[in-house]
């Protein structure tokens, strides 16, 4: 065993003092009486190494022993990671608790992955020839047939298959198939592996560009600010302009088939929130329990800092390993500033010279690394998989000018920003509708959104120009384009997230909403006076909320649908051209 | 075995070091010099040289003073002596009361098991309609109240502390003014609260450093009441002074500052005491309201800014009343879809029309002419700010619904308010008997 002593303790970084050969981020154990605090080598110096500790470091003295394990910190794949809830170190937390009770014991670790039985079926036979992110056979996880496959550590080359278990239950840690490299030596496989949670998985044939749209059920993005399956998109906001409850509203509704929410940093709370809902709500797409086709990884404000930048690493990790069984994955990662904040105080403990904000200078770098880990890919057998990541920022004073929000803007490939005057005036939610973008394509004509847009730039535009020459210096016109701007933006932009029906839009329904928005938008209408106009817009506004939360095609759906569209008519000029 | 040391090394601001060996990160000592004894813990360990701050402060400590390590680290008496005493930040009393030494527990524990918490469910009611109705107070919740130097805060702090149903108070004051300080105690004596009051003070001309234990000793006190099924109210006041005595020991301790001189574990050392507030499973719970001033007014200022990311919403006060823009308590929805069906419903509906009157306010002051929907506007803005905002209302939350209902029917047709017509139904004054 290769070992050191501290010799230094400064917040949550160790200086240990070691003979033998180690690596940069290796893993190593502090030895405190009965517990083992795990620690990451961040920078070697001499015969001097500087270690993050996962956990809080009092009671350590100048002196105690420190276990190198030669290991980089890494994850344990396999079947059994559905439905868990971990650490950022992949510590399964309701095992903890019934072990630990209420308070989070430090220094106690536990198998990331039970040791329970899967029903293995067997995909080669003896004399295959297999590579490494090869699938050697399946075994049932849920709703999902979770691949078994060669470990993608395995140094690239052909394998022949030596032996391969017969169909039937095995544990996850039992050996199922034993393989031989091209010299000879063989390999032992199980269901389970690990996987060095910094590094990407790239066992696959090629990265894809991102082009379908992965539907979220809320109508500003999927008609207006599309994330594609596979792409990237970020959430900044101020605190309180409702980050956290777009993205517990995309883990709810997104269409995919695997969700992974990183907490990171942010309050207990919240994750509470989704670990009791969770069991309780069923997916629609397959009529079972939403936590079954979820994985939470929480590592929340007041637990070791060191562990949250961790955090993200492990998530992503896991959310490649079932892309390459050609599944959809979606990472929500909430936030990424306090990732971003969780370097910078590392970086300080190594009295880095400070960058803007104090942020390390290669923060930008890790940023697009972390994002660049999503993408479309082709798999070996031709099906493709993906991951798709969205991270919130937290902006420090809501100022989109600071570093996180700069560096992520950079590689993202759609910009959800959220604005304080929105949430300030309960329009939610609270992305702003005409600061955002998106690079990827949505589920309607872009020729009507853009329309749309257009509209909103230009109601926006008239609104100014009321503040400057008041209602009576306005046109008509411009008027009547002011309030059917307000228009789209109450009953169709604005959602609310809370209502049964309303709260999630499918496809088809906002096909529906958006053509009798279109329809309202792109009318000419026979109103004389703005009083009228105010009153007829408001009478329509009223309708259309009804409509939203009414149920799809109920009767009282049916009932208010033509009360509006006679509401419509009544002022509708019989469209001359 | 203690050892003492007895030779100072260096002494820099509030943080000395000396030469020794077998110490611990985290431990206790007590430094002796002429002037007094003060307690003193580590915060850094390199080779043989112990970094302390010291809690009474570096003043007129000298290098040949005594220091003695405990073996321990901070620990606080927990028993049921606690009750109306008055601590300072280090333990010590500040009242004519004797020194509690038994059952001492750490400070500064670990944090809870997320998958051990459970959502919050009861709402505590204040009799405050800006609260009650707009931004309901939930039991676990971490508040802050942010505000100026100047705006009522600490009063408000003391009429939510006595109006709502809790088991015990611990009233933690960093850099509180004497007078204030007297205040409370005033507040709590004449209501009858102090005998399950506990106070930790700190006032400003105390040391630095016992401004920085002044939360987690009243947050360690709280959470074991809480285990033992207590409903604990903590009241913080005021975060800002904790923050910048953090940044002062930061400073002279070497730290590369991050934004405007704070430390960059900022956010994770605020995070650490606000995530204390907890809803114990088949126990207490603790609820925590503090107040952060801003300096300048500023919400984007580190300290505010910083705390609005880790607490559970905000209470903004400002003129005497709390603002309903920018307030936000998170926890709101849920407790509010089981007090009153109009509810959630009445609490947006009432604020996106408040937000149309500020418009309506801003286009009157530019001298614009005021259309039929502006005199409306302004007419329910008026309603709005004296009958709803004026912090001298005291009802329960039903009557604030109700009384919501009268201002809207006051001021608008049904169509105009933006309710739905269901509600409208049910609640428009006068709606059920005649019907247009």
């Amino acid at each position: 065993m290769n070992t050191g002593k501290v010799i230094g303790i400064n917040g949550n970084m160790a200086t240990v003092k070691f003979t033998d050969d180690i690596s940069l981020n290796e893993v190593a154990y502090i030895i405190l009486g009965d517990s083992r605090l795990k620690a990451e080598v961040i920078r070697v110096n001499g015969d001097e190494a500087s270690l993050q500790v996962f956990e809080m470091t009092g009671g350590i003295k100048v002196g105690d022993l420190v276990e190198f394990t030669g290991e980089l910190l890494s994850v344990e794949l396999g079947p059994g990671l559905l439905g868990q809830v971990y650490d950022g170190l992949q510590n399964p937390l309701p095992q903890l608790a019934e072990k630990c009770g209420f308070f989070l014991q430090r220094g106690v670790y536990m198998n990331a992955i039970p040791d329970s039985v899967w029903e293995f079926t067997p995909s080669v036979k003896k004399g295959d020839i297999v590579r490494p992110g090869y699938s050697v056979g399946t075994v049932p996880e849920g709703i999902f047939s979770h691949r078994i496959m060669v470990p993608f550590g395995f140094s690239d080359g052909e394998y022949s298959v030596k032996k391969i278990a017969a169909a039937g239950s095995y544990t996850a840690r039992e050996e199922i198939a034993v393989v031989t490299d091209s010299s000879g030596n063989d390999h032992s496989l199980s269901m389970v592996f690990t996987w060095p949670i910094k590094r990407a998985v790239t066992r696959y044939e090629e990265r894809l560009k991102p082009v379908e749209p992965m539907i979220t059920k809320i109508r500003i993005i999927d008609t207006f600010l599309p994330v594609a399956r596979g792409g990237t998109f970020c959430i900044p906001g101020p605190f309180g302009a409702g980050k956290t409850v777009i993205q517990q509203n995309t883990s709810r509704n997104a269409e995919v088939d695997i969700v992974i929410i990183a907490a990171c940093g942010e309050r207990a709370g919240e994750v509470v929130e989704t670990l009791i809902e969770f069991p309780e709500l069923t997916d629609p797409r397959t009529g079972k329990s939403l936590m079954e086709r979820t994985i939470i990884i929480c590592n929340t404000s007041s637990m070791p800092v060191a562990a949250r930048e961790a955090s993200v690493y492990t998530a992503v990790t896991i959310a490649e390993y079932y892309r390459q069984m050609g599944l959809n994955v979606l990472l929500l990662a909430d936030s990424t500033s306090r990732w971003a904040q969780a370097m910078r105080e590392m970086s300080g403990r190594l009295e880095e010279i400070p960058g803007e904000e104090a942020f390390p200078a290669y923060l930008e770098s890790v940023i697009a690394s972390f994002y660049e880990r999503a993408g479309l890919v082709r798999l070996y057998d031709g099906n493709t998989g993906s991951v798709t990541i969205g991270g919130t920022v937290s902006p420090a004073g809501g100022n989109f000018e600071e570093p996180v929000t700069q560096a992520t803007l950079k590689v993202v490939g759609a910009f959800h920003g959220l604005s304080r005057e929105r949430s300030d005036a309960r329009k939610y939610p609270a992305i702003h509708p005409l600061e955002s973008w998106s690079k990827y394509t949505g589920i309607i004509d872009s020729k009507k959104t853009t329309f749309a847009r257009d509209l909103l730039f230009r109601g926006e535009e008239v609104n100014q120009m009321m503040k400057v020459v008041g209602e009576e210096g306005t046109s008509l016109d411009d008027y009547i384009v002011f309030q059917k701007s307000e228009f789209l933006d109450s009953v169709y932009l604005q959602q609310d997230s809370f209502d049964p029906v309303d709260g999630s839009a499918p496809i088809e329904r906002q096909k529906y909403s958006f053509d009798l928005v279109f329809s309202i938008l792109h009318g000419s209408f026979n109103l004389p006076t703005k009083q009228e106009t105010r009153n007829y817009f408001n009478q329509l506004r009223q309708r259309f909320l009804d409509l939203n939360s009414a149920e799809w095609n109920s009767d009282s759906f049916k009932s208010i649908e033509e009360s509006l569209r006679g509401k419509i008519d009544e002022k509708l000029q019989k469209m001359s051209k | 075995m203690q050892k003492v040391y007895t030779k100072i090394e260096s002494i820099s601001g509030n943080v000395i070091t000396v030469h020794a060996e077998g110490v611990r990160n985290g431990d206790l000592a007590v430094v002796s010099s002429r002037h007094g004894s003060s307690l003193a813990n580590i915060i850094r360990l390199k080779e043989n040289v112990v970094s302390l701050q010291v809690f009474a402060g570096g003043r007129g400590v000298s290098t040949g003073d005594e220091v003695r390590f405990l073996g321990h680290p901070m620990q606080v008496s927990y028993t049921d002596n606690l009750m109306g005493r008055v601590f300072d930040g280090s333990g010590k009393p500040r009242d004519a009361g004797p020194v509690l030494d038994e059952n001492m527990i750490d400070i500064g524990g670990p944090s809870v098991n997320p998958a051990k918490r459970i959502v919050p469910k009861n709402m505590i009611r204040t009799g405050i309609p800006m609260i009650d109705v707009f931004n309901t107070l939930v039991e676990s919740q971490k508040l802050p109240i942010f505000s100026v130097s100047g705006e009522p805060y600490n009063e408000l702090l003391a009429r939510i502390a006595m109006q709502a149903e809790v088991d015990i108070i611990v009233l933690g004051g960093m850099g509180l003014k004497y007078d204030d300080y007297l205040f409370f105690r005033e507040e709590l004596e004449t209501s009858g609260a102090m005998n399950r009051a506990v106070f930790f003070v700190h006032t400003a001309s105390d040391p630095t450093v016992e401004c920085l234990l002044v939360p987690d000793i009243s947050l360690a006190v709280a959470e074991q009441f809480a285990l033992e099924g207590k409903k604990v109210l903590v009241l913080l006041t005021d975060m800002t002074n904790f923050a910048d005595a953090m940044k002062e020991i930061a400073i002279t301790m070497d730290q590369v500052p991050s934004n405007r001189g704070y430390p960059g574990d900022l956010y994770s050392s605020l995070a650490a005491r606000y995530e204390k507030a907890v809803d114990f499973e088949g126990a207490g719970s603790v609820t925590i309201l503090a107040v952060t001033t801003m300096p300048g007014d500023d919400v984007t200022h580190p300290v505010p800014d910083n705390t609005g990311y880790i607490t559970e919403g905000q209470y903004y006060l400002k003129n005497g009343r709390i603002e309903p823009f920018g307030s936000l308590s998170r926890l709101k929805q849920q407790v509010n879809k089981e007090t009153r069906d109009d509810h959630r419903s009445l609490m947006d509906g009432m604020i996106k029309l408040y937000a149309s009157y500020k418009e309506s306010m801003e286009k009157k002051s530019m001298g614009f002419q005021m259309s039929d929907w502006d005199i409306k506007l302004l007419k329910y803005g008026e309603m709005f700010e004296q009958q709803m905002m004026e912090l001298t209302v005291n009802i329960p939350l039903e009557e604030a619904l109700n009384l919501g209902w009268e201002i809207l029917s006051a001021c608008f047709s049904p169509e105009e308010s933006g309710m739905k017509t269901s509600l409208i139904m049910k609640y428009w004054p006068g709606k059920d008997k005649e019907d247009k």
